[in-house]
């Protein structure tokens, strides 16, 4: 049985990721059990681990790390025993080195960046970028495969993560320029969008997480 | 690109659908989960539910349906009706909505929508104006429509977005019901001040409407109620004309159900 630690910390729909992983786990076969929790013994022994988040980078982050032993046991699992892991949203922005929504927040530093507001060439795009919007894919990846020609997938946001290294963007979006939709690097990845509200293509993207071995 | 968002609305009244609802094939009409699914199978861009009741039974109610309809559909949720706090609207996103639209309190209050945005960020902050046309201006309108306020709406949808709301939810009461089309010069107007997305709402009576919205309105998404519960357009309908009229739309092919395909 393969265990799923989702991460709760106050922030984010978290019945709706539940139940999209859920739905994923489904279409796989096998026991899946998800759990919401902020139990660090729980996060430390699990087998993959989710982290969503909604709102505000700086909110997000104190919400996490106001949680006792939650960042320690997530670096633990992801870190050390190298568990799959997936951010969605703020949850993906908090990989950065630092989200600078509201004044500079430090956040976890697993993937080299930070997150400013997106600024697209056109002032005329309406910002938070808002909607369904196609996903180019930059690299091959398993958790990005399968998805159909030019997926579309559904982004609410007005802050982008700008990684340092161009080889951690695994997806791309245009809106203006092109801004990083999705993150990957070793058992890490993260999604600006929502998998688990953009229908049959994220439920197929939490599908290929829950099988993914990196 | 980014998508035009075609968003079907129910109005939920005590758990149920009101207004009605004409769905061919569709046994139990008034039950908002199973009118939701019907129109995410049917490649909806967005629902919207809103509470007519805003009663305390009603809230109840409501964060039922949410729940029930976020445990079915993996689509974007919006919910209004009777939200008065940060509080409000965190309770209707931990259910699973993903945007509250917010109308009395705010207009009462605006400075609400600073905290409202702080608590749960403003994307999920979406600012409903009803307005009713004054000669060459628009008057904004509270309760559901029922009492005037005196505020002129441009000015107030500005002072909305500095405030706080991610999206703004335009009915024209004018045009509301009357299949008449939308009030372009109302959307052209509220374009001009602010630079969140705007729902064009009010007015909508064929696929035609809901294209000029877009081409002439500038609005990036289109909300109907009745055409779509009638059937009277489809959503396919809708996404044909928008489509001709050159705006973007999600392409049919990559809708379908969780288990369709994606595989």
């Amino acid at each position: 049985m393969s265990q799923i630690a989702l991460i709760d910390y106050g922030s984010g729909n978290v019945r709706s990721m539940s139940r999209a992983l859920a739905a994923a786990a489904d279409s796989l076969g096998g026991t899946t059990l998800i759990t919401l929790t902020d139990d660090p013994d729980v996060i430390r022994k699990a087998d993959r681990i989710v982290l969503p988040g909604v709102g505000h980078f700086a909110d997000c982050a104190s919400g996490l790390r106001g949680r006792p032993g939650v960042v320690e046991a997530m670096s633990d699992a992801v870190r050390k025993r190298g568990a799959p892991f997936l951010g969605v949203c703020v949850g993906m922005q908090l990989l950065a080195d630092v989200g600078r929504e509201d004044g500079d927040t430090e956040g976890l530093g697993w993937i080299p960046g930070s997150v400013e507001p997106l600024a697209p060439d056109d002032p005329q795009l309406p910002i938070p970028h808002m909607g369904w919007n196609e996903l180019s894919i930059d690299h091959e990846h398993e958790v990005f495969s399968g998805l159909g020609a030019s997926p579309n997938v559904y982004f609410t946001h007005s802050y982008v993560f700008s990684p340092e290294s161009a080889a951690d963007v695994a997806a791309s979006f245009s809106y203006g320029g092109n801004f990083a939709a999705a993150v990957a690097r070793d058992n890490v990845v993260g999604t600006q969008f929502h998998p688990e509200k953009s229908q049959a293509v994220g439920i197929r993207l939490l599908a290929n997480f829950l099988s993914w071995s990196p | 690109m980014l998508k035009t968002r075609i968003i079907p609305c129910l109005d939920v009244k005590n758990g149920r659908t009101v207004k009605g609802v004409n769905f061919v094939g569709l046994r139990d009409a008034g039950d908002p989960v199973a009118l939701a699914k019907a129109y995410d199978e049917q490649g909806a861009d967005e629902l919207c539910f809103l509470d007519i009741t805003a009663s305390v039974e009603g809230r109840g109610a409501m964060i039922d349906v949410i729940e029930r309809t976020a445990d079915q559909c993996f689509m974007p949720l919006t919910v209004g009706g009777g939200v008065r706090s940060a509080d409000d609207m965190v309770a209707m996103l931990g259910a699973g909505a993903d945007k509250v639209a917010i109308n009395t309190a705010a207009v009462d209050n605006p400075d609400i929508l600073r905290s409202c945005a702080r608590k749960v960020g403003r994307q999920a902050v979406v600012m409903a104006l009803d307005v009713k046309r004054r000669g060459d201006q628009w008057e904004v309108f509270t309760h559901g429509g029922r009492t005037p306020t005196g505020k002129d709406a441009i000015a107030f949808a500005r002072r909305a977005v500095e405030l706080g709301a991610g999206e703004i939810l335009l009915t024209s009461m004018d045009r509301d019901g009357t299949k008449e089309g939308f009030d372009i010069p109302l959307l052209r107007a509220v374009r001009d001040v602010v630079t969140v997305p705007i729902i064009a709402s009010g007015g909508a009576g064929n696929a035609r409407h809901l294209a000029e919205a877009v081409t002439e309105g500038l609005a990036d998404a289109v909300l109907a109620a009745s055409i779509f519960h009638f059937g009277e357009c489809t959503l396919a309908e809708a996404r044909a004309a928008l489509a001709e009229a050159g705006a973007s739309v999600r392409p049919f092919s990559a809708i379908g159900s969780a288990a369709g395909e994606a595989r």
